[in-house]
Formats: C-alpha cells, structure tokens, sequence
C-alpha cells in the first residue's frame, strides 16, 4: 500500500517488516520518531518485539549487542551525539560479529549544538567495520532497512543506515509500504547457533592472544570485501520480489560525460535535476552517487569516473586537516589508474541548504579551470 | 512542479498543514514531497514549512525559494516576515484574516484569498480561542479558492493525519472551502 509518510517513518516501516525482536531506543533530535513510531507498534501489536528504554546511547547499543548475541534480530537508532556515545560500542558489535542494524540520522557534532544535517557524525566512524549506506529518498530508506538484515546476517557485520536530518528524516513523500509477511520470502525469521544460551553455556569475549588476534581482524576484513558482492546479491534479489534495486553507486547520465559530479545522500537527488537542466543546454555532464560507503566500491567507481574528463566531489562533511571525506575516497579509488583532475568541494555543513543554485555553482566551477585540485573549494561560506 | 510554502506561528498547525496538502495532491494521483523548515519551534516562533507537487518524481531535496502559492495562517506576519520574498507573479496568497485586502497593494501582483480561519476553528472546537490551531480550515479555503486540489481528497486527508476532533476538523474544512473570499476582480493568469 503506498503512503505519505515521513522519512524516519520509513525506518520505522522498514523495522517492522523485518521480523525484528529486540528494539532498544533513546531519543534525540531529529532521529526520535523513528522509535516513537515503533514503540506504537510494539504497544499495538503489530511488531512482536521487545521494545528496551534506556538511559543512553552507549545503553541502547548495549543492549542490542547483548540481544544479538542472543541471536535475535536486533535494531536501534540514533544521531550525532548519541552516535559518538556508542562509539566504543560500535567497535564492539563488529569484533563480536553481530548482526545489528542502525539507522543513524546525520547531524552536524557540537559545539556549538546544531540539530541539523551533516555527515560528519557517521564518516566519522568510518574505520570502526561497520557497513555504511547513505540513502536519498523516504523508499529507499524503507528497502535499504530490509536489505540490510539480510546482508548484516549474511557477512556477520552490523550495518548502519544513514540519512539526512530534516531534508529526509522529515520529509513526508510516497512510500510503497512493505508487510512482514511480504517480506518473509526475502528475509525469513533470523537464527543462528552461535548465541549466548543458558542451556548451554559457552564464554565470549575472552581474552585473545597475539596469537590469535591478528586472524580475527583479518576476517573481519576479509568479511568487508565479501561485503560487497552479497550487498549486490541480496539488492538484486529484492528487484527480483519488489521491483525495486539500489546498487553499491547510482551513476546518472555518465556514458559520454566529460564531468562527473560524485555525490551521496538527499544531495544526489537534487543534483540530478541539475544534470538534466545542463544536458538541455548541450553539456557533457552526469553524476555519481555513492550509495555504500563501507565497503568503498573502489572498482565500481573507477569504471564510472575512468570515462570522464574531470571529476568534481561533493562533501557535506569535512576531515579537519585533510579535506572532504568522500573526496579522500574517490582519490584513492582512481589513484595511479589515471590522471584526471579530481576536484573537492565542501558545502551543506550543519544543514546549510544545498540547492540547484549550489550545486549549478559547484558544477560550473569544476568545468572552469578556476578549481585548484589540492586546494578545499568551499562553497557558500561567509569569509 | 508546483511549489507552495506555508508561513505560521508555532502552534498553528503549519508543518502538519503542509503535509496534509501533500497527501490530499497524492489522492489526486501526484507525486508529492512535504517538509519543515525546521528551527527549534517554540509556541509562537514563525515557522516555515513547504509542499512540492508534480507530475513526475521530485528530485529537488531543498527549501523553496520561489513559490508558486503560499498560505499564510497568521496575517501579522505580513507585516514581521517578507513572506511574499520569491512569490511569483500570479500566484496564490490564501490568507487566514478577519480583514478585508480590498485595496492591498499585493493584489497587484498576487491572487489573494481570505478567510477567517480563527472564527472557524473556535467555532468547531479546534484549539484553544486564544490559539486556536486553524490548519484544517486554511487548507479548506486554499481548495476552494484555487481550485488546485479537491475539497473530498482534502477532507481525506485531514482524516489520515488528525487523529482527533475528525468531524469538527471535516466541517471546519468545508466552512472555510465555502466562505473563502477572492480578494479583487478574481483569479487571473499566471
């Protein structure tokens, strides 16, 4: 059935289509109805779950952690702040390998407080092994949900759901609403036989030696790169029963553009409708979005960008030091394979509106020799 | 596309208003996108919120900038906030006020329609007299002044997104729908 619903809503949906057993949940702007949503459900019956209160982030990943371990399907939600508390956490569910799903709802880190978007918060937890998606649109959030139980459970590694704050979480638009017992087929009920049972007691966690813990670290990436094939294969399925596919990349109009914009989240949309205003006035552009942003779909990304003359990224999130994240990303997956010019840009920080106009500006810029290749181009901050 | 902002105090019921428009577009088969300008809302702070419809996917994921229509719930931000900043020409203002804009310089530019939303909502119980939440009534006067979205997919929707006082909030919808007042000689073109 299709509905107007809320982007954090949609995670929602998505939970409850899932068969999902364990729901631990604190709020914080702009994730919050994401488990208001889903404490109704669990209250109306309509998710068979055990709905956890806790009294913090750092908690309510804890808590999913011990009912992963259990060997229950597990899922919890949250922002910025309340993402940077699980931190230690975060690290946690990958090294004991569980399953669990996040949705985290970008906003910028303070101080100062800001409630509104920016990736910052998610890519700064790039290395800690987690798979990382960024969705654009309210559909989209609801699949990627369900999508992703079946990868997390199929790897053994937690995936985190990442969404713009306000330009998703709470935009209301058409949602073709999955039911659990559509979704079944795709996603049957989870088990599994490595779990804490009092039946049968076993130790986990323990103390790993030099002798062993190399090995362990090594499977978790091993299980990245594998990572990547079964996001393919589990997408694909899910066209298969519903119509509808997401890829590791989304590139638009690329086959004979000679600039690329590369892009993620709600930006991608936008900016696509940029690319087609341009490609009326006779101008060789397209766009890429990045979709999975853990595992890096290196190959994917150079077969897209090889063809192209320049590559301009845009980064709503920086890497003080550095420069823009994706852009980090981009330049390593191109790296010593070709020479083309692969311009940074940052704009959108602490949910600065990203508009055609931005974008529009972005897009000439990297066309023009204007955009030095090593430098930040900042785009819309007051100097 | 059609772009359409709503400007209203916190309180007043604007985010859910531009959300309900969205889902009242979608019963007429458009596709649709609503959002809040979302500041820290307070009981009282002006507040922004937006509803896209079209005929195709929607792609724009920003503020609107250059509306096609607005809605005002409170008329005194007329004069606080430039809520006409990017209308264009021809469009749509539907105004909640007790006022008569006979003589407005916005009728040069703008279709303007008024109805007193407040009146309404008081008399069916919505709100309180003092804040009274008058989105339901503006949305009846924004479909019956112009003619852009029917009164029966409005009336739908109030009835998916308000959970409570469904018949007051019906009635209400269709007392603004008939007594919303063209401001002028009428609509004219855009």
């Amino acid at each position: 059935m299709k509905k107007v619903i809320m982007g954090n809503h949609a995670v929602s949906y998505g939970v409850r289509a899932s068969d999902v057993k364990v729901i631990s949940a604190y709020p914080i702007t702009p994730q919050t109805q994401v488990v208001e949503l889903l404490s109704e459900m669990c209250a109306d019956g309509e998710i068979d779950a055990k709905f956890i209160k806790v009294e913090s982030e750092h908690s309510a990943l804890t808590a999913v952690v011990g009912a992963s371990a259990a060997g229950v399907r597990s899922f919890t939600a949250t922002s910025a702040q309340g993402l940077l508390l699980m931190h230690e956490i975060l690290h946690w569910a990958v090294g004991a390998r569980l399953p669990i799903v996040l949705a985290n709802i970008n906003r910028a880190v303070g101080p100062p407080w800001s409630i509104w978007t920016d990736q910052n918060d998610s890519l700064s937890q790039r290395d800690v092994g987690w798979l990382q998606i960024y969705c654009e649109s309210n559909q989209e959030t609801q699949d990627t949900i369900v999508q992703a139980f079946k990868i997390a459970e199929t790897v053994k590694l937690p995936v985190m759901l990442v969404l713009d704050a306000f330009f998703l979480s709470h935009t209301f638009e058409i949602v073709d609403i999955l039911e659990a017992e559509q979704v079944r087929p795709f996603l049957p009920p989870y088990s599994t036989e490595v779990r804490v049972d009092v039946e049968d007691s076993h130790s986990f966690g323990n103390l790993a030696s030099p002798d062993g813990y190399f090995e362990l670290r090594y499977m978790i990436q091993k299980a990245m790169e594998q990572s990547r094939e079964v996001v393919k294969e589990v997408d694909r399925e899910f066209g298969e029963h519903f119509g509808r596919s997401y890829g590791l990349i989304q590139p638009y109009r690329c086959d004979d553009a000679e600039t690329i914009l590369v892009t993620s989240g709600t930006v991608a949309s936008t900016t696509r409708a940029v690319i087609d205003q341009m490609r009326d006035e006779g101008i060789k552009i397209g766009s890429l979005k990045i979709r999975v942003f853990r595992p890096f779909p290196f190959e994917e990304v150079f077969e897209v960008l090889s063809g192209a003359k320049k590559v301009a990224v845009i980064d709503r999130n920086i890497s003080f030091g550095h420069h823009g994240i994706f852009f980090q990303e981009v330049k390593s997956a191109l790296y010593g394979r070709t020479d083309i010019p692969i311009i940074g840009f940052i704009t959108g920080i602490g949910g600065r509106d990203v508009t055609p106009t931005v974008i529009r500006e972005i897009a000439d810029k990297a066309m023009g020799d204007e955009s030095p290749e090593r430098e930040i181009n900042w785009i819309g901050v007051k100097r | 596309m059609i772009e359409i902002r709503t400007h209203g105090r916190g309180g007043q019921g604007a985010v859910i208003a531009s959300e309900i428009l969205a889902d009242a577009f979608f019963r007429e088969g458009k596709f649709v996108q609503a959002f809040p300008a979302f500041g820290v809302e307070r009981r009282g702070a002006p507040v922004v919120s937006f509803t896209r419809v079209s005929d195709g996917e929607i792609r724009e994921r920003c503020e609107i900038y250059e509306p096609d229509h607005l809605i005002v719930l409170d008329p005194v931000l007329i004069e606080t906030v430039n809520i006409t900043a990017g209308l264009k020409d021809g469009g749509w203002i539907v105004i909640n006020t007790n006022r008569s804009l006979e003589g407005s310089e916005l009728v040069k530019r703008f279709n303007i329609a008024t109805v007193d939303a407040n009146a309404i909502a008081v008399k069916y119980g919505l709100g309180s007299r003092a804040t009274p939440i008058v989105n339901t009534a503006i949305l009846g006067a924004f479909a019956g002044a112009t003619k852009l979205v029917g009164l029966q997919a409005v009336i739908d929707a109030i009835e998916e997104f308000v959970p409570l006082k469904k018949e007051n909030n019906r009635k209400a919808t269709e007392e603004a729908f008939s007594s919303v007042r063209i401001v002028g000689d009428g609509p004219r073109e855009a």
